[in-house]
């Protein structure tokens, strides 16, 4: 098990602050466009497939599977960068936290949680589950 | 309107520096700049188009016209990471085949080696990916490696394949002079190495090195009013990839689409080709292009490499037979501007002995800007000697 490193904060804007204030209390979010019906990440106020200006905010369980991830050997402890495909459909960079490096898998089911950056941000990283 | 036939390329130099802690960026410029003008029989006072991207210090093109006393009536600054310099051959052509100019220069100069990794600027978060990006430490190594990983688990390709790119490249090197890297290594070499970013090693990736190069591409009266072997350009594509949402297939890049508007525009096949240089930030960055580009079938890049495949004299494929950016030369972290230089060599019949591809007349150069997991900039140029 490896301790995961003090996140790099993030500072949010006016188009995507709802996202960063939902993962303060612990909860995922992702924009899904009303006219299309699709899901997206990184979110949007446009709708990357159809331009539609009528995305929403939508709750998510926070749970997927490794789609790839590489573990950056240099850095002490190391540190998984990873995509995760969540059950919505879009693949989500990500961090893999609290986890053996060496059994990570490409298809591993994870789930989200929440890692602490400065100015009381929090990040959302993966775990396996 | 084609650029096909439209528009040559006269002039090259790549700065045999690798490290230029005394010179600064425009002064590098500067070296290339009249480096190129004076390989194709040129003065700078028949410059009359100016190519460059975002690694110029200043005001862009202001600031380097300026510097180097250029009287131009056509500038072009697209920028698109290191596949830059090869999107400007195909602006030239343009500029040219419609009259905006008919001397163009394109340059490209970095000291990234000499200035430090911890040269990084303050993040802009008016870019709307960063906030998604920069808590987790995102860079060019772990967006490549997640490519390479993902690459072996849908593909079944092996570490031994990946690092094969790397002794092809080192291969090569051995013969030239200014190559960072110079000595012939192996596959276990390569696996020996230490691990970077899984499944990447250390001669899995690029150098790191500071200098530049520079391209004269000119009208086709020019060209053959200048005493220089005619290196035509036959066909250009270039194209923008990215995540899509989070729904883009990641192992497929940019150069599906630029290799086959260049192709088309040529009207030739991959077939045709006797020399490719192809972006190599690190070892999975060939195997991708070379499945792109249609060389091969998607998935069978790993196999393509193997056993010496890419080797002059050796292999189908004789690809980046400067030694490349694995290897040889990698200037300001884009190596757009080395894989064109490359090719023209090959093309004029001068490249090194040991390396050059008998009858070599037609080349493809190609590059991939950004990251290749997430967002990236394709250009692919065809180019063919009369
Ligand atoms: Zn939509």
């Amino acid at each position: 098990m490896e301790e995961a490193v003090k996140m790099q904060t993030p500072k949010p804007n006016v188009e995507n602050q709802e996202y960063w204030q939902a993962a303060g209390r612990g909860v995922l979010v992702i924009k899904r466009c009303i006219d299309c019906g699709e899901a997206h990440h990184y979110p949007r106020a446009i709708c990357p497939f159809c331009h539609s200006a009528n995305t929403e905010w939508q709750e998510v369980a926070g749970t997927g599977v490794i789609h790839t991830y590489t573990v950056m050997r240099r850095e002490r402890p190391s540190t998984v960068t990873a995509y995760v495909t969540l059950d919505e459909g879009p693949i989500m960079l990500t961090n893999i936290v609290d986890c053996d490096v060496d059994a990570l898998r490409i298809g591993m089911h994870v789930k989200v949680r929440f890692a602490d950056a400065d100015e009381g941000i929090r990040v959302p990283v993966f775990s396996p589950r | 309107m084609t650029i096909r036939d439209k528009a040559y390329i006269a002039g090259i130099y790549e700065h045999p520096t690798r490290k230029a802690p005394d010179k600064s960026l425009a002064q590098l410029h500067a070296e290339v700049a009249i480096g190129a003008v004076a390989d194709a029989g040129l003065t700078m006072a028949d410059v009359d188009g100016f190519f460059c991207d975002n690694d110029v210090p200043g005001l862009g093109p202001i600031s380097l016209v300026e510097y180097l006393g250029l009287d131009v009536r056509h500038v072009d600054t697209t920028e698109t990471g290191g596949s830059a310099p090869i999107v400007h051959i195909s602006h030239a052509a343009q500029a040219i085949a419609s009259g905006k100019c008919s001397v163009a220069l394109i340059t490209l100069a970095g000291r990234p080696r000499s200035a430090g990794l911890s040269a990084n600027p303050p993040p802009n978060w008016d870019v709307p990916e960063l906030p998604f990006e920069y808590p987790y430490r995102s860079s060019v190594l772990n967006q490549y490696a997640m490519v390479a990983m993902r690459h072996m688990h849908e593909y079944g390709t092996t570490p031994e394949q990946l690092a094969w790119v790397k002794v092809a490249a080192s291969h090569h090197a051995q013969h030239n002079t200014h190559a960072m890297l110079r000595d012939v290594v192996s596959v276990e070499n390569v696996l020996q190495s230490p691990m970077i970013a899984d499944p990447l090693h250390r001669l899995d990736c690029c150098v790191v090195s500071d200098g530049g190069g520079a391209i004269v591409v000119v009208s086709p009266e020019i060209a053959r009013s200048l005493s220089r072997p005619l290196i035509k350009v036959r066909g250009a594509g270039e194209a923008i990839r990215d995540l899509r949402g989070g729904r883009a297939n990641i192992l497929e890049s940019g150069g599906v689409k630029s290799g086959a508007i260049a192709f088309e525009e040529a009207g030739v096949r991959p077939a045709d080709v006797k020399y490719a240089s192809l972006y190599d930030s690190f070892t999975i960055t060939v195997i991708v292009q070379l499945e792109d580009l249609g060389f091969c079938e998607k998935g069978l890049g790993g196999r393509f490499v193997a056993d010496g495949r890419l080797i002059s004299g050796v292999g189908r494929l004789p690809v980046n037979t400067d030694g490349g950016g694995l290897c040889n030369n990698h200037p300001g972290n884009r190596g757009g501007m080395t894989k064109v230089l490359e090719a023209v060599r090959q093309l004029r019949g001068e490249a090194h002995p040991a390396v050059q591809v008998p009858n070599c007349d037609l080349a493809l150069a190609h590059g991939t800007g950004g990251w290749l997991a997430s967002r990236h900039g394709s250009a692919t140029v065809i180019l063919e000697r009369e």
